[in-house]
């Protein structure tokens, strides 16, 4: 008869009901498929849309000269430039620094995440390579006010050889050896002039005191 | 709803609330639900090689009456936008809702007529992730956001206590039109040293 089953033994019957175990238990000893995100993060693609940054030049000044062209590519409408003159005079003499070499720098620069489409037209418009884009993806947040980055946050951190502006441009060079390749790392007077400006503004407010 | 209801605020209160944060945030089931391009990712991640599975999510909910959370995955239509209120509206508390995509969240590129801009206009959202669309490590970046958003959670008096907290925050924030600027928007105008641009 073909319905004729031979009986299971005693301990095949026994371990029928919790058999399917089996499999779960030999599957945790089996090499992991998967992507395991939050702990083993895969490498995205090199050219790969991630958050923008704003670079430096290699003595610290920003690349960034406020011309807004980035921000009239954008097609979301997702980034506010607002340039401002450099500034040579003196700080102590009222003057506002000098942040970027060259005439203009971008005095305000933000990007609203949450308009923003990764689209790297930005990049493309940017003609100083000011702008460029990491491969860093992970922006989640709980506010919509949290996701519009500040120049802070996008600005690039500051590199070994770089000092923090407002500091003057390498002394004998003009804004185009900037792209020439001619600085390389910031030299001993932008490194006193920063030195000398963060102590004056150490000292301040102990000379309100007086 | 239940026993934490009747309990006062103190220790086991807290106790009972993280162990049902870490029940929640192990199995929330998401509703099926997709709205543009954004839902291709969204599935993406349910493939066994994103494995969504791996935080207890891999039921897509078919109904919403069994769903914990909304997915808002693309661009929500003007038309549309009720029926997203009334998915959230049939879902059962607790419930959270991601934003997922600039669309979603803003209203993206599509600053027009025809797009809510910002799903947060229709219902609370908790989670908002940018991206257009975002790669699915995005999206599991924001789920494991949203697992720590369900951890803290509150129950009981604790629970209204933090929403009366909330409220009166609200009640108390300044409007935008009196906050103080960001920046200086003409101070550009003047240039340095006698020099007016606008001269």
């Amino acid at each position: 008869m073909a319905d004729e089953q031979k009986s299971p033994g005693f301990f095949a019957e026994l371990f029928a009901p919790i058999a399917g175990f089996g499999v779960t238990f030999s599957t945790m000893f089996r090499k992991v498929v998967t992507e395991e995100y939050p702990e083993e993060k895969r490498p995205t693609a090199r050219r790969f849309h991630g958050r923008h940054q704003l670079n430096r030049h290699p003595d610290g000044l920003e690349k960034c000269v406020g011309c807004e062209l980035c921000a009239w590519a954008c097609p979301a409408d997702a980034i506010l430039v607002e340039g401002a003159t450099n500034d040579d005079t003196p700080i102590e003499d009222g003057g506002a620094g000098r942040f970027s070499p060259g005439e203009r720098y971008g005095r305000v620069y933000q990007i609203n995440y949450l308009r923003c489409i990764f689209c790297g037209l930005c990049i493309e418009a940017c003609p100083t390579r000011a702008l460029t884009m990491t491969n860093f993806y992970e922006l989640a947040d709980n506010n919509r006010a949290d996701l519009i980055f500040t120049k802070e946050q996008l600005l690039a951190p500051l590199q070994s050889g770089m000092v923090q502006p407002p500091h003057p441009m390498v002394e004998g060079l003009e804004e185009r050896d900037y792209y020439l390749g001619a600085v390389t790392a910031a030299t001993d007077a932008q490194r006193a002039h920063v030195e000398e400006q963060s102590m004056r503004h150490t000292q301040e407010p102990t000379e309100e005191v007086h | 709803m239940g026993l934490e209801e009747k309990l006062p605020a103190g220790f086991v209160l807290t106790t009972l609330e993280n162990v049902a944060g870490y029940m929640r945030k192990a199995s929330i089931w998401p509703a099926t639900f997709g709205l543009a391009c954004c839902a291709i990712e969204m599935m993406a991640v349910g493939t066994p090689d994103y494995d969504i599975a791996r935080f207890g999510m891999e039921r897509f909910s078919a109904t919403p009456r069994q769903a914990d959370l909304m997915i808002v995955a693309g661009r929500v239509s003007q038309k549309m936008a009720p029926v997203v209120r009334q998915v959230y509206d049939q879902m059962a508390n607790p419930k959270w809702v991601i934003s997922m995509g600039v669309c979603a969240s803003s209203g993206g590129m599509f600053n027009n007529y025809a797009i809510v801009q910002g799903v947060d206009h229709i219902v609370p959202v908790d989670i908002y992730l940018p991206g257009c669309p975002p790669r699915p490590e995005m999206l599991l970046n924001a789920i494991i956001e949203l697992h720590k958003q369900i951890q803290g959670s509150k129950l009981g008096v604790n629970r209204v206590a933090a929403a009366r907290a909330a409220e009166e925050a609200a009640l108390g924030a300044l409007p935008t039109s009196l906050m103080a600027p960001t920046h200086d928007h003409t101070a550009h105008l003047v240039a340095p040293a006698g020099k007016n641009l606008l001269a």
